[in-house]
């Protein structure tokens, strides 16, 4: 994406300086890149999906710092200077991250093209609400889609997670 | 998708940012909250030579009481109002529009600025803000202009807004000490756009009614004021009969149009419902306030 080949860019790319799951990269993006594709295709991160690039699915929900987003619907250049969280970006050196574990063992995911996003929905609502109601969790998880499961399950990992969560004191 | 190319600046101040909009003439687009601006450009409808970024620009995020009145920056995101305890009580009318735009995620980014200057005929700022009897403050290269929510809105996504100006502020007047107001919404599901929806906002004074704000969603060309119904009922004791005529008003200067989300008929008899509705729960919130 970076490359146009053939195509006069001057004044039409930026110098950006983003840190994704904690690795500070600076290149020069198109200014028109969309921040999917800068994870996608500059950084190689393809656990963030593109689902109906409208907005609409949250399958490419990202946190911007710590704050959930659309990366469909957002510019690569205005990521600079700012912490995006990935999928990737989840586990630790522990192995898993709580709510990974937890979509794992309540089984909240079928085809697990929602996952990234809605695991990065939860974990924002976590860090903010450590014991939501089910209520909240819905609500929280309102613009994130899953065509598979129903939210039963996926409600019931954000639960597991949020327990898990609070027992670790994190 | 992708937008078309564009040149990108993020100034960090309005002066800088004024300054590169005039040196654009009308082909730059402002950027707050990009909800609804980067939509529109990846489906190509829009395709600015230049996109004047003003997430840099410190100060603009912040929502305030002033004089009385609110005072809400270009950079205030839905969200921000969804969590505002100041935007319950006497301006329930924009507490309870916050939570029923779009979806969360979204409402993080999303600006209500900026949702004013996109102008879609159902925005539920639109309607919340004109009920409440907001305005815009507007800068531009001659200074600093203040525009009703009325005249702001020209058609559907056509605002009075210049090329080369900025919506700073919007500013809502303080509401008195009795006020009270709502906002309902019909969407067909959770982010959906309005089917309709009926914003109200009424001031009592002594108690009868002082003030009635009444606007519409989704039943015009862009948000509606239902004038005649506000004017009945300024100085009116609100009975049932009051309620019923301001709700039949209402329906009457509604201009739906048939399409997916329902008939035309129909959703102006939502708004005779959500307008009778409305009516009462503003009436109940302002006179829970005036419970010692």
């Amino acid at each position: 994406m970076t490359q146009t080949v053939g195509v006069d860019v001057a004044g039409l790319t930026s110098p950006v300086t983003v840190t994704v799951n904690g690795e500070a990269r600076s290149t020069e993006v198109e200014n028109r890149l969309l921040l999917v594709h800068f994870l996608r295709q500059t950084m190689g991160l393809t656990g963030t999906h593109v689902g109906c690039d409208t907005s609409g699915c949250g399958a490419c929900t990202v946190l911007v710092d710590g704050v959930p987003a659309k990366s469909c619907t957002m510019l690569a250049v205005q990521a600079d200077g700012r912490q995006v969280t990935t999928v990737e970006g989840l586990a630790g050196a522990g192995g898993l991250h709580a709510i990974q574990t937890a979509f794992h063992e309540e089984h909240g995911l079928q085809c697990g093209f929602c996952t990234p996003g809605m695991m990065l929905t939860a974990t924002a609502l976590l860090a903010d609400n450590p014991d939501p109601s089910e209520e909240e969790i819905r609500w929280a998880l309102s613009g994130n889609i899953c065509r598979c499961t129903g939210y039963v399950n996926i409600v019931k990992a954000v639960q597991a997670a949020g327990a898990a969560l609070r027992e670790e004191g994190r | 998708m992708y937008p078309a190319s564009f040149e990108y600046q993020a100034p960090a101040s309005i002066d800088e940012a004024l300054t590169i909009l005039e040196r654009y003439g009308d082909e730059a687009k402002v950027l707050a909250g990009g909800q609804s601006l980067l939509p529109l450009m990846k489906l190509r409808f829009a395709s600015p030579r230049a996109l004047v970024d003003l997430n840099r620009i410190e100060g603009l995020g912040e929502l305030f009481e002033d004089n009385g009145g609110l005072m809400i920056g270009a950079l205030v995101r839905h969200a921000q109002c969804e969590r505002a305890e100041l935007l319950r009580g006497r301006y329930g009318v924009l507490g309870d529009a916050a939570p029923q735009i779009s979806d969360p995620i979204v409402r993080n980014w999303g600006t209500v600025a900026g949702s004013l200057a996109h102008a879609d005929p159902q925005g539920d700022w639109g309607s919340a803000l004109m009920a409440a009897g907001a305005e815009l403050q507007a800068r531009g290269p001659d200074g600093t202009r203040t525009i009703p929510l009325d005249e702001l809105f020209q058609g559907p996504f056509t605002t009075s807004l210049e090329p080369t100006e900025i919506a700073v502020w919007v500013r809502v007047p303080d509401p008195g000490p009795n006020a009270g107001g709502t906002y309902l919404k019909l969407e067909r599901k959770v982010g959906d756009f309005a089917t309709v929806g009926v914003a109200v906002q009424l001031s009592f004074d002594n108690g009868k009614v002082g003030r009635a704000g009444i606007a519409l969603t989704g039943v015009g060309p862009c948000n509606l004021r239902a004038t005649a119904a506000e004017e009945a009922l300024a100085g009116a004791e609100l009975d049932d009969d009051a309620i019923r005529s301001a709700a039949d008003l209402a329906a009457k200067g509604a201009d739906p149009r048939s399409d997916v989300r329902g008939s035309a008929d129909y959703k102006r008899n939502i708004v005779r419902v959500f307008t009778e509705r409305g009516l009462r729960k503003a009436a109940e919130a302002a006179g829970r306030r005036e419970e010692p």
